[in-house]
């Protein structure tokens, strides 16, 4: 197979199809790769000569310098398409990602003209991307090369999906979230490279701690499993797998045959090939976010520790449903945090501070919790309730008399606090401090989503959603270690 | 073109490679079936007999299944109505007798050679109801005993597992050793397409599989 890295870190890149009109694709992916920030050349080529957001336009590859580009971008329609790739490889080309469609989806005549795109990249030994694809994001070359946005924030997460949209999906999600991506790359149709591809790049990447996959359909399902398989022992995969409800509707002699359904059976390559499955596209992103961010759990067993109680509540109900187990307190670890709150704390497992709290108690606790040897994974509930009150009193018609400047100022740093205690104790401690609260997406600019967003770590929109994420990590933490990994 | 193995050609294959199946024995007429229990000692009354043959799929629909026999006696009547029972359709016959075996859990496992995954082992919630139950684990076949622990967790009946209306909690590990041997069926055994075991009944918690049904690639049969 060829080499990925000039797909996703090429020194110089040719697009083919520049246009001068702002709608077309061509325009647009030289648009996006220059507002992105893209460091490397950059050679637009158009039969239109002039200039289009201030580079020169070239008439041909043959005006590009020898070994200058090492991936074209191509806009152009397939009927040219061979020439212009013969024209790159020879100017040093080895990686492609044709944006074009017209091919395999087109009907015959599209289907011949993919097939001898194969055989032309394979004798040119040009990694092939697309075609049909929306195009290719990397981070670390500060890279947006597609035909349509977004660009998302620097981050560990890698991403390849057999629908360009729901690359998009995931960069917004990306941006919204401030859990970054470190590549992206839509397959297109997929007549070279296919998701193992990429997911073998990724598995690879320095740049990348997590793949999240997008799934439609499974050409040779024992292929994936035995190149996934032993991918997956080495980085995580999430898959999320569209088409999936789909039940098998095969005509079947045998129970075994009429109870196989398409999903059941992915389902099993997953749980065997260690493979993540996530049920849908949040929660693909909110896992892989996840493992990107946080130290993997020894085990299942999660203290839950709030300022509220119904969200305690809530966030052990959500356990019912996964491999995760709320457990009891241990006695050691009761009898420390007896020191640091009042009696009326709920001495069990959620750890409800019910308003016991003073300056210092939400990190203390965190800190007692996260590093208790009997102690999996934590989820800490209840912050931004200060600063939203901070926020009504700051908006209101007192401030900032009356003392409430400097309550709000009290607040707002507490808020901040706890999620920075959350991140650096998790770091120290090894172990997996989820934090989750509705203004995640109710009030983003609150300073403890706010704060979570400005470190890269994903703050949960709820704890249902905190616990499903953790959930999959403790499934591929027990994958690991039942197999001795 | 696929056929289906009777239950005794089924039963000798999966067996060989390890899956726990209730003692049985085989025989064409009355006299050959009760020399054979005669001379078989893991064959113990109360038996269960069948008449079995590739052409016969439902036996208990056509009423070709005899339960809880208590004796020789009783075992050579219904030997000789299970065979007056045979059609000239049902081709080769024969009465197969096997020990009654008691258990209230039922498991179903099976086989299935997948067109995108190829060969892949199932277990899941037995009984006449497994289809419309659907709980239900698949891996790809082979499987180590590591796969076959993570089915086990996967079911979403997990009750069944522990102690059981007066029956102890069931073996795992007995149950883990016989899915590994039937994905080893799967993986190896030449033109396997499917293969039913249900119920595979849990007695004393440990597996023992009381049906079993082989569809194989026709040509591939010696």
């Amino acid at each position: 197979m060829p080499d990925l890295g000039a797909l996703f870190d090429p020194k110089g890149i040719i697009i083919t199809g520049v246009s001068n009109h702002p709608g077309k694709f061509g325009f647009v992916t030289l648009h996006n790769l220059l507002a992105s920030g893209y460091e490397g050349a950059v050679y637009p080529v158009s039969r239109e000569s002039g200039e289009v957001l201030g580079l020169d336009v070239l008439g041909s590859i043959d005006d590009v310098p020898d070994g200058a580009a090492d991936m074209l971008f191509i806009c152009t329609p397939p009927a040219i398409n061979e020439g212009l790739l013969r024209q790159a490889a020879a100017k040093g080309v080895t990686a492609a990602f044709c944006a074009a469609g017209g091919y395999r989806e087109a009907g015959p005549e599209g289907v011949e003209m993919e097939q001898r795109l194969i055989a032309l990249c394979d004798e040119l030994g040009i990694a092939l991307a697309g075609p049909n694809g929306q195009g290719v994001v990397s981070t670390p070359s500060s890279m947006c090369a597609q035909i349509v946005a977004p660009f998302a924030p620097a981050g560990k997460i890698a991403i390849a999906s057999q629908s360009g949209n729901f690359v998009s999906s995931f960069l917004n999600l990306a941006n919204h979230t401030g859990v970054g991506v470190s590549r992206a790359v839509a397959a297109g149709n997929a007549s070279v490279l296919g998701i193992a591809d990429y997911v073998e790049y990724f598995t690879d990447d320095p740049e990348t701690a997590v793949s999240l996959v997008y799934i439609e359909s499974v050409d040779d399902g024992r292929e994936m499993f035995e190149r996934m398989a032993p991918l997956a022992a080495r980085k995580p995969i999430v898959v999320v797998k569209g088409g999936a409800s789909a039940a098998g509707a095969r005509a079947a002699a045998s129970h075994t045959g009429a109870l196989a359904s398409d999903d059941a059976v992915f389902d099993g390559m997953c749980r065997q090939a260690g493979l993540i499955r996530a049920r849908d596209v949040e929660e693909a992103f909110e896992a892989a976010a996840t493992f990107a961010t946080q130290p993997l759990p020894d085990g299942d067993r999660v203290v839950v520790v709030t300022t509220v109680g119904g969200w305690g509540v809530a966030a052990v109900d959500a356990m019912a449903d996964t491999r995760l187990d709320p457990a009891a307190l241990p006695d050691d670890l009761m009898a420390a945090i007896d020191e640091k709150l009042p009696p009326r704390w709920s001495k069990n497992n959620p750890i409800d501070m019910a308003g016991g709290e003073t300056r210092d108690t939400v990190p203390e606790i965190l800190q007692l919790v996260a590093e208790h040897p009997d102690v999996d994974s934590v989820v800490l509930l209840g912050v931004g309730i200060q600063s939203n009150t901070a926020s009504m009193m700051r908006n209101g018609p007192f401030f900032p008399d009356h003392g409430l400047e400097r309550i709000v100022g009290f607040h707002e740093r507490q808020d901040t606090r706890y999620a920075e205690a959350a991140a650096e104790i998790s770091t120290a401690t090894g172990t997996p401090i989820m934090v989750a609260t509705e203004l995640a997406n109710a009030g983003p600019d609150n300073p403890a989503p706010a704060t979570l967003h400005a470190l890269g770590r994903l703050c949960h929109a709820s704890a249902g959603r905190a616990v499903r994420s953790l959930h999959h990590l403790a499934g591929y933490s027990a994958w690991r270690q039942a197999r001795g990994l | 073109m696929s056929i289906t193995l009777s239950e005794a050609e089924s039963r000798r294959i999966v067996s060989g490679y390890g899956v726990p199946v209730s003692p049985f024995v085989t025989g064409t007429s009355t006299a050959e079936v009760l020399a054979a229990v005669e001379a078989d000692a893991s064959v113990t009354f109360p038996v269960v007999a069948k008449l079995c043959g590739r052409a016969i799929a439902h036996k208990t629909e056509r009423g070709l299944v005899r339960l809880r026999i208590a004796d020789t006696d009783a075992l050579a009547a219904a030997c000789d109505e299970l065979l007056g029972k045979a059609v000239p359709d049902d081709g080769e016959v024969e009465v197969l007798v096997s020990t009654m075996v008691d258990g209230n859990r039922e498991l179903i496992a099976g086989l299935n050679d997948d067109p995108q995954f190829g060969m892949t082992v199932m277990v899941g919630v037995g009984g006449i109801l497994a289809e419309a139950i659907r709980d239900v684990s698949f891996r790809l076949a082979p499987i180590t005993a590591v796969d076959a622990a993570e089915m086990l967790d996967d079911l979403a009946t997990q009750r069944l597992f522990g102690d059981f209306r007066g029956e102890p909690e069931a073996d795992r590990a007995a149950i883990v050793e016989a899915l590994v041997a039937l994905a080893r069926a799967g993986a190896e055994e030449p033109g396997l397409r499917s293969a039913d075991l249900n119920p595979l009944i849990l007695v004393d918690g440990k597996p023992i599989a009381v049906d079993a049904l082989l569809e194989i690639e026709e040509g591939d049969d010696a």
